[in-house]
């Protein structure tokens, strides 16, 4: 089931991606990338593995673009997926810096499906910090709020130390998928990228730290679960 | 009878004098081919004429009609704009302006009535095939002696070589506007700039930057080219002959498609005599910046019989071109040390307050030199008039405390646009009857560029009448340098010297400064004026010009788009 979800959502958005590359040879006005942040393998202790990704892909002109935004953790060790989380949304300029963006977020773990409709805003904020902030309302109307923030550490022009923050918050709680209100989880990560191929693929190592808090930490730990966990992580940065 | 024999004469005289001028036709061949390009460090296929990139030189003479048959092999529409030189509109080669272009297999003929001479060139105007090859030169001979001598000459033209197609260069500054900027401050800068400056200047001169989301090292935005004369890369060393004493004449062309160079043969003076085709009057420097899409012609006299070097950087210090002036074939000239020392942007490039646009403070100006961050009176920077700056020590076509600034490497004389005169006044000097504000706008972090904050796609054209003299005024309120190119009238520079004042085709604005030139408006038609950075251009910085009435006003009512 996930792995029918993933090849549809990647084959629609390649495929959304191949049409508009092809009338931009007509259009010089449309243009598309595809970016992975994190593309990785996470070891923890107590031998848990985790495969994960967080990328985007956008096609469209300076005004408009259609975007996807995707993150996932497949569980190597159980065999199930923590998270598997796609979004598609338009997106369109609201500043010098800052863009607005709307759309729909569909999450499809091993657990519980849920569909979102969410509003963001992402952009750079003064001092080169990349920000994207969004509020999502669930199809069971519990609303919720991230925060990505990001920012690349040039040690040297190809070597890279990229820290990042991403901070989630619920306004209500909603037991279905272990979510309590108030702030959810949190994830720190700190990562040594080189840029080996222009900027298309950086190998990089690095370590994160995620953190259930509040009630949402509770309920991982009715269930015996971790609620905080350190990894190694080792993966590649891609640009297309 | 003696009469008779005198009219006839006349009328024989008048007839060959008509049948010259329409059997003066000269007819040149032009195919449009993909190529593979070699500079040695890399093979790229790219776009070139008669199967080579760069193109043939286009020797055309003054007063004849040139007939050039340019057969499209690619298939892509293809274009030939002819840059710099005055023609009719629909022959000017950019397509859906002057033309619809020239179709996979087609050939279209050019016709061109040469009414002018010096050094010009020649390239694609569809997509980005001018970066990937598409470019030439073109010397038209002049009917009457030149105002200068030399035994021999040479084509010197620059070129950017990126190993990234143009359409991939722009789709990645799109994704990514630093993405070939591998010479950005790390960390190592920062730790130095505090050992020099302390940690709390430090601090505050990287916030300034940042709260601006701006790079000071952003003033080239494609480095990673190879920098090539007449096609070849330094390590290819393209040679020119000479013979000791003689006088050689260096036409040199920036086919560029982004970058500056920096031009200097050491151990040479260089007098500069021409500058985008029109003479002016000669003036001895050590070194120039040609701009992209700009010509100068300047004559050396080498007396040694050893090679020297020809020593092209780019303005920002990424890349180079490098070739030979040489007594002999295969001896290749030592190259010059390359100045690693990049410039860095300043507040003073940044404009800071736009608001206060109009005049100039002096006392403002004399200051802020040698610290750009400090004292400086921002308000004043971006309203500077050049015209009147010419008294000025400094460079005045650079803000006051601008990085940009240029020295010469020998710390000797370095061109400014204020040095140029032109050497006989094209146009008779008259008050302009209007002014045009363009404010160069954009916005690097998206890449998008712009005219007074209008893509080209999203902008009215500029409409101007026939027989009028209106006056530009370019405000540069980027963080980058904009050649401009209007197409098909002559731009004269606003130097502050009156009927002196040089007359160009492209005119290079630098960040912070306003700079005006002036148009006889004598050409009917259509016509394209945009930025000739590709990647600016492609990105919006582009404008059609209108001109309403004159003689041809018909052709262009009867639907020709």
């Amino acid at each position: 089931m996930k792995t029918l979800t993933l090849a549809a959502i990647g084959g629609g958005v390649l495929a959304t991606i191949l049409s508009f590359s092809f009338t931009a040879k007509a259009d010089n006005h449309i243009f598309y990338g595809i970016q992975m942040e994190q593309f990785e393998y996470r070891s923890g202790d107590e031998d848990e593995n985790l495969f994960v990704w967080d990328g985007d892909a956008f096609v469209g002109t300076d005004e408009l673009k259609l975007r996807w935004q995707g993150e996932g953790e497949r569980d190597l060790k159980n065999d199930l997926y923590e998270n598997f989380e796609n979004r598609l949304v338009l997106q369109t300029p609201i500043s010098d810096f800052f863009d607005a963006k709307a759309g729909i977020r569909l999450d499809t773990p091993s657990t519980t499906d849920r569909w979102y409709g969410t509003v963001g805003i992402m952009g750079l904020a003064p001092q080169w910090f990349e920000v994207d902030a969004d509020l999502f309302v669930s199809e069971t109307g519990d609303g919720s709020a991230r925060l990505d923030v990001e920012y690349e550490g040039l040690l040297t022009n190809r070597l890279i130390l990229t820290p990042s923050l991403e901070l989630n918050a619920a306004f209500s709680e909603d037991p279905e998928i272990e979510v309590g209100r108030g702030f959810s989880s949190a994830e720190i990560g700190l990562r040594l990228s080189y840029d080996l191929i222009d900027r298309a693929v950086a190998p990089y190592i690095g370590v994160a730290y995620e953190r259930k808090l509040g009630k949402t930490a509770d309920f991982a730990k009715d269930d015996g679960e971790d609620y905080e966990a350190t990894y190694l992580v080792t993966g590649l940065r891609l640009l297309f | 009878m003696k009469q008779k024999f005198a009219r006839s004469a006349l009328w024989g005289v008048l007839a060959a004098i008509a049948v010259s001028s329409t059997a003066n036709a000269a007819n040149y061949d032009l195919s449009v081919d993909y190529v593979t390009i070699d500079t040695g460090e890399m093979k790229t296929t790219g776009i070139g004429y008669n199967g080579s990139s760069p193109g043939p030189t286009l020797r055309l003479k003054e007063g004849e009609e040139a007939v050039i048959k340019v057969t499209n092999n690619l298939d892509e529409a293809t274009s030939i704009h002819w840059h710099g030189l005055i023609l009719p509109y629909q022959m000017d080669g950019v397509p859906e302006i002057s033309f619809p272009g020239i179709a996979p297999g087609e050939t279209f003929t050019y016709r061109i009535p040469v009414s002018q001479s010096g050094t010009y060139w020649f390239h694609s105007h569809s997509g980005f095939q001018e970066p990937d090859g598409a470019y030439g030169s073109i010397i038209i001979e002049p009917k009457k002696r030149e105002p200068f001598k030399f035994d021999r000459e040479y084509v010197v033209v620059l070129k950017d070589k990126h190993p990234h197609s143009g359409a991939r260069i722009l789709r990645n500054l799109k994704m990514m506007p630093d993405y070939y900027n591998r010479n950005q401050r790390t960390l190592g800068d920062f730790i130095s700039d505090v050992s020099e400056n302390g940690f709390g200047a430090t601090l505050s001169e990287r916030g300034d930057w940042g709260s601006m989301r701006m790079m000071p090292t952003d003033i080239e935005d494609v480095p990673g080219f190879v920098g090539l004369i007449n096609g070849k890369s330094p390590e290819q060393n393209w040679t020119g002959l000479f013979k000791a004493n003689e006088r050689v004449r260096l036409r040199f062309i920036n086919a560029s498609a982004m970058t500056y160079f920096d031009v200097r043969i050491p151990g040479l003076e260089m007098t500069v005599v021409q500058a985008d085709g029109n003479n002016v009057q000669p003036v001895k420097v050590d070194e120039f910046r040609i701009s992209v899409a700009e010509t100068y012609d300047v004559i050396v006299q080498p007396t040694a019989d050893k090679p020297y070097a020809i020593m092209a950087e780019s303005m920002g210090r990424s890349g180079y071109a490098f070739g030979s002036l040489s007594p002999q074939e295969g001896l290749k000239a030592e190259m010059p040390a390359r100045r690693m020392d990049a410039p860095l942007l300043t507040m003073a490039d940044m404009g800071m307050d736009h608001a206060n646009m109009p005049g100039m403070d002096h006392s403002s100006m004399s200051s802020g030199n040698e610290n750009s961050m400090a004292g400086m009176d921002h308000s004043n920077m971006a309203g500077m008039d050049h015209s009147q700056m010419a008294m000025s020590k400094d460079d005045p076509f650079y803000a006051a405390g601008s990085g940009l600034t240029p020295k010469a490497a020998n710390g000797g004389k370095f061109l400014s646009y204020a040095d140029l005169k032109a050497q006989k006044p094209l146009y008779p000097e008259r008050p302009a009857t209007r002014e045009i504000e363009l404010r160069l706008t954009g916005n690097m972090e998206r890449y998008t560029w712009s005219i007074n904050g209008v893509k080209y796609e999203d902008a009215e054209p500029i409409r101007l009448k026939y027989g009028e003299r209106v006056r530009f005024k370019f405000v540069n309120e980027t963080m980058m340098s904009h050649p401009m190119h209007l197409h098909g009238m002559w731009s004269i520079l606003d130097t502050g010297n009156g009927k002196w004042d040089p007359v160009k085709h492209t005119i290079n604005i630098n960040p912070g400064t306003t700079v005006y030139s002036e148009t006889e408006v004598d050409e009917p038609g259509q016509w394209a004026f945009h930025c000739h950075l590709s990647y600016h251009m492609a990105s919006g910085m582009f404008r059609k010009v209108i001109v309403e009435g004159g003689p041809a006003v018909a052709a262009l009512e009867n639907g020709v788009q």
